[in-house]
């Protein structure tokens, strides 16, 4: 019989589709793990409500996970995720990959307040500038390095 | 008119709001004032839609008639759609989607808000969701707003124009008839006139940061809630309907 165990090291092979340097584990979308019998309840959630990559993801896992047990995956709203939520080595692959991870960030309801600082994650620099609220995709925004002038993602922070 | 049915109602009518400002929202795809707006107009075209996508998934289950979200976003007529006129309005420039959208923004944060605490556990997750997604939004339509207002003569102007051309359609925000007062009184939807006020000083803040004024016309347009719509909304259905109506249960 596979354990809860076996079955969290398995879902670390299925990658966001769209930031394939994350497994889904690190991003925390996957929620609970339930095992009962011979069967397995994998409950994820969506990052945004719009989130295109939740189909794919749906199917990755049961196409990984059904020859070994009989998988169900069901969607959850609530608790609502958030980027507390990833890993420690989510935020690290991230940096590597050239997207600066979320950073803690003031309500975003204030209206023009500073933005935030988010470091370059090529040349560690402060000096950035955001270009853009919203990035490639509805997880993103857009920024740029004042120094190294490269520009790049920033995985926002959504609390 | 049952609870079931006045239920059912108020969800399908928030799921309307952000379905149809999201294919209008869409129209932009490829054609935006500058590459970042392009890509945060559709941002958020696409958040709406996902929204939209929750809240029909939850108004099917409560009708629990068999139905799937498809037939209720493509294959109603015209007088079944029940969102607000404001969210079907033309495009028309940059500046006029910005105030269209800064009305809504300001509104729908505070329905979310307010929603967290319905007594629908599953209306109040898609709350709790929907509200991260619109505060962001929010944050993009109030600063633009000012940006335009207090930017070049030309940008005045024409955010004035759209203040001016779509205050009349800002009272429909706060309309309410038997379905609301039915998911009010068992805590399931929310009073919208408690936040009214709320709204009134938002909006006032910000449009005379924005140097802009309120038009001082009292004359208001309603009719969306009851089915009853402006001459925009064909068009945009048969745009929105064509693959299904063309294709009928055609799927990706």
């Amino acid at each position: 019989m596979v354990t809860e165990k076996y079955i969290w090291e398995q879902l670390e092979q299925i990658s966001d589709p769209e930031i394939p340097v994350l497994s889904i584990v690190d991003l925390g979308i996957v929620r609970i793990v339930s095992i009962s019998d011979d069967s397995c309840i994998v409950t994820i959630t969506p990052t945004y409500s719009g989130c295109p990559a939740m189909n794919v993801i749906q199917e990755d896992i049961i196409k990984l996970l059904s020859p070994t047990v009989n998988t169900k995956v069901e969607m959850t709203l609530s608790p609502a995720w958030t980027t507390d939520w990833m890993s420690e080595n989510g935020r690290n692959k991230l940096r590597e990959y050239g997207i600066a991870p979320p950073e803690h960030e003031v309500d975003k309801s204030v209206l023009f307040a500073k933005p935030t600082v988010v470091p370059c994650p090529k040349c560690k620099s402060s000096h950035t500038k955001m270009i853009s609220q919203f990035g490639s995709t509805a997880c993103k925004a857009h920024y740029q390095c004042l120094e190294c002038l490269e520009p790049f993602d920033y995985f926002k922070c959504l609390k | 008119m049952t609870t079931q049915e006045a239920f059912y109602s108020y969800i399908v009518r928030l799921g309307d709001d952000s379905l149809i400002l999201g294919q209008r929202l869409s129209e932009w795809c490829g054609h935006g004032p500058v590459l970042e707006e392009d890509i945060a107009l559709t941002n958020i075209a696409l958040d709406l839609i996902g929204q939209t996508n929750n809240l029909y998934e939850l108004a099917v289950s409560i009708e629990n008639k068999g139905k799937n979200i498809d037939q209720l976003a493509f294959l109603r007529l015209e007088k079944e759609y029940e969102n607000l006129l404001l969210v079907e309005q033309l495009n028309v420039d940059f500046g006029y989607t910005i105030v269209r959208q800064f009305f809504f923004d300001v509104y729908r944060k505070l329905v979310f808000e307010a929603l967290c605490n319905s007594s629908d556990e599953r209306l109040a997750g898609i709350a709790e969701k929907s509200l991260k997604e619109t505060k962001y939004h929010l944050k993009h339509s109030s600063e633009w707003v000012i940006r335009l207002g207090d930017g070049t003569e030309e940008s005045h102007r024409r955010v004035q124009e759209a203040v001016n051309t779509l205050w009349k359609f800002t009272d429909e925000l706060f309309f309410q008839d038997e379905v609301d007062q039915n998911v009010i009184e068992l805590g399931l939807g929310v009073d919208n006139s408690n936040f009214k006020v709320t709204w009134d000083s938002h909006v006032e803040h910000v449009l005379t940061e924005a140097t802009l004024t309120i038009p001082s016309n009292s004359w208001q347009h309603a009719g969306g809630r009851k089915g009853i719509h402006t001459e925009h909304f064909g068009y945009l259905l048969s745009e929105m309907q064509y693959m299904q109506r063309a294709y009928p249960n055609m799927e990706w």
